[in-house]
């Protein structure tokens, strides 16, 4: 079952965690946010496996972008 | 003969030197501490000039530092001038998703208030009350502002009160947030709010600007130039401007800001005895600020589904972005999955309005 890691808030990603194929679990760091020059740590929503990453370093998301998808 | 008159070493007294430990201290502070260092370096080194004997850089008509406090503060330019690059930096978009979040922006200028007639029973007179309150929102331009107008005397030492707690509320609200809530609203997640549109944003500055000139027409000026930035920014034609507005006009003006109101803590107007209450009055206003934000958004509550985490109303004292950070902070501590950034932003913004306001009505009263 695969889901979406959705940005909880708007902000530029700063460094990405996890790898493609890595195995996580619920609240494991997944990547790093910097919003308003704080950086904000996204956590794993569920158990799972990184399927996708579509967040690159450096780009600016929007709340609720999607990040990465755990299958 | 007449060189030694000359000679400034000759001239020093013992409050100078003081006031040279004091400069040092702020000097310090900016740069090993990196508090607020845009202002507490320029401040101190201004402190310390205005503390050489025979410079005359203070010197009315005359000195240069002097001219820069006379047309830039006195005359009311640079602290509007600020309030234009924080329009262009401030995005009121949390705060239109969530328009009820203006209360609590509004609460935490309880402290203001209550420390406006607490300074009265410790003697100081209506005009100094008002200045001494206003450090509870913890806005330096607004501080300025009022003092300039309302207590001159005390501008120094309430800049540099309102610039030290904005400096110093990751370390002053926190304990407050954590006393007066429980793990469990600490934990409350607030609803996703809805998406605000670019008209919405458009809008507000001129609206809002009538309205509250309208009913507080003595916030005007700061008001005006605040609200003037914000259009620069939400109209997205005026890029340059915008840029402008936030960042070369923002620094130039901080510089002689800085500088002249360090150079109006002269030993005379600094070391006085109540100086001492100006602090701690200062401080206390902004304690009760942050109590009054937390305790209204816990009042909401009671009359709500839609609960509000009332650490955000902690954010309603208008440090922007710092208080709203540490709200979010303080809430992760308790659920690391709670982003409350963002809605903190709502109060902190209205915060800025509220504070603006209450320097508006206190001008009005006493003016």
């Amino acid at each position: 079952m695969a889901e979406d890691v959705l940005a909880p808030l708007a902000g530029k990603v700063l460094s990405v965690t996890v790898g493609v194929g890595d195995v996580v679990e619920e609240d494991d760091e997944l990547l790093v946010l910097e919003a308003m020059k704080m950086e904000t740590v996204v956590y794993a929503p569920a158990d799972g496996t990184v399927s996708t990453i579509m967040a690159q370093v450096g780009q600016q998301v929007e709340e609720d972008d999607p990040l990465m998808t755990l299958g | 003969m007449a060189f030694f008159e000359q000679l400034g070493i000759l001239a020093v007294t013992p409050g100078m030197v003081v006031m040279w430990l004091v400069a040092l201290t702020l000097i310090y502070l900016a740069i090993g501490r990196e508090y607020e260092p845009l202002l507490l370096l320029p401040i101190g080194f201004g402190v310390l000039v205005a503390n050489l004997p025979l410079t005359g850089l203070m010197t009315p008509g005359e000195g240069l530092i002097w001219r820069f406090y006379h047309y830039g503060v006195e005359w009311e330019v640079i602290p509007p001038l600020i309030f234009l690059g924080l329009g262009a930096h401030t995005d009121f978009g949390p705060l239109l998703s969530q328009p009820r979040l203006i209360f609590l922006g509004a609460a935490a200028q309880g402290g203001v208030y209550a420390t406006f007639f607490a300074a009265q029973a410790f003697g100081f007179t209506l005009q100094e009350s008002a200045t001494i309150g206003i450090i509870g929102g913890a806005d330096g331009p607004t501080t300025i502002f009022l003092a300039a107008q309302l207590a001159p005397h005390l501008l120094g030492a309430c800049a540099v009160a309102a610039y030290s707690y904005m400096a110093l509320v990751p370390i002053i609200q926190p304990p407050i947030m954590r006393l007066l809530t429980t793990e469990q609203e600490r934990k409350i997640r607030m609803k996703k709010a809805r998406k605000v549109t670019a008209r919405e944003k458009l809008w507000f500055p001129v609206t809002a600007t009538i309205v509250i000139l309208l009913l507080v027409p003595a916030s005007a000026p700061l008001m005006a130039m605040f609200m003037l930035g914000n259009l620069f920014r939400e109209s997205k034609v005026v890029e340059r401007l915008t840029d402008t507005a936030q960042n070369a006009l923002m620094n130039i003006t901080t510089i002689f800001l800085g500088v002249a109101v360090g150079a109006t803590m002269s030993a005379d107007a600094f070391l006085r005895g109540d100086v001492i209450f100006i602090f701690g009055l200062g401080l206390a206003a902004f304690c009760v600020s942050t109590a009054c934000g937390l305790l209204l958004a816990k009042l909401m509550n009671l009359f709500t589904n839609d609960k509000i985490n009332p650490l955000v109303g902690a954010a309603g004292v208008s440090a922007v972005p710092m208080a709203a950070r540490v709200a979010h902070k303080v809430g992760a501590e308790a659920d690391k999955k709670n982003y409350l950034l963002m809605f903190a932003m709502g109060p902190n913004v209205s915060g800025v309005i509220g504070t603006v306001v209450a320097a508006g009505i206190f001008l009005t009263m006493l003016g």
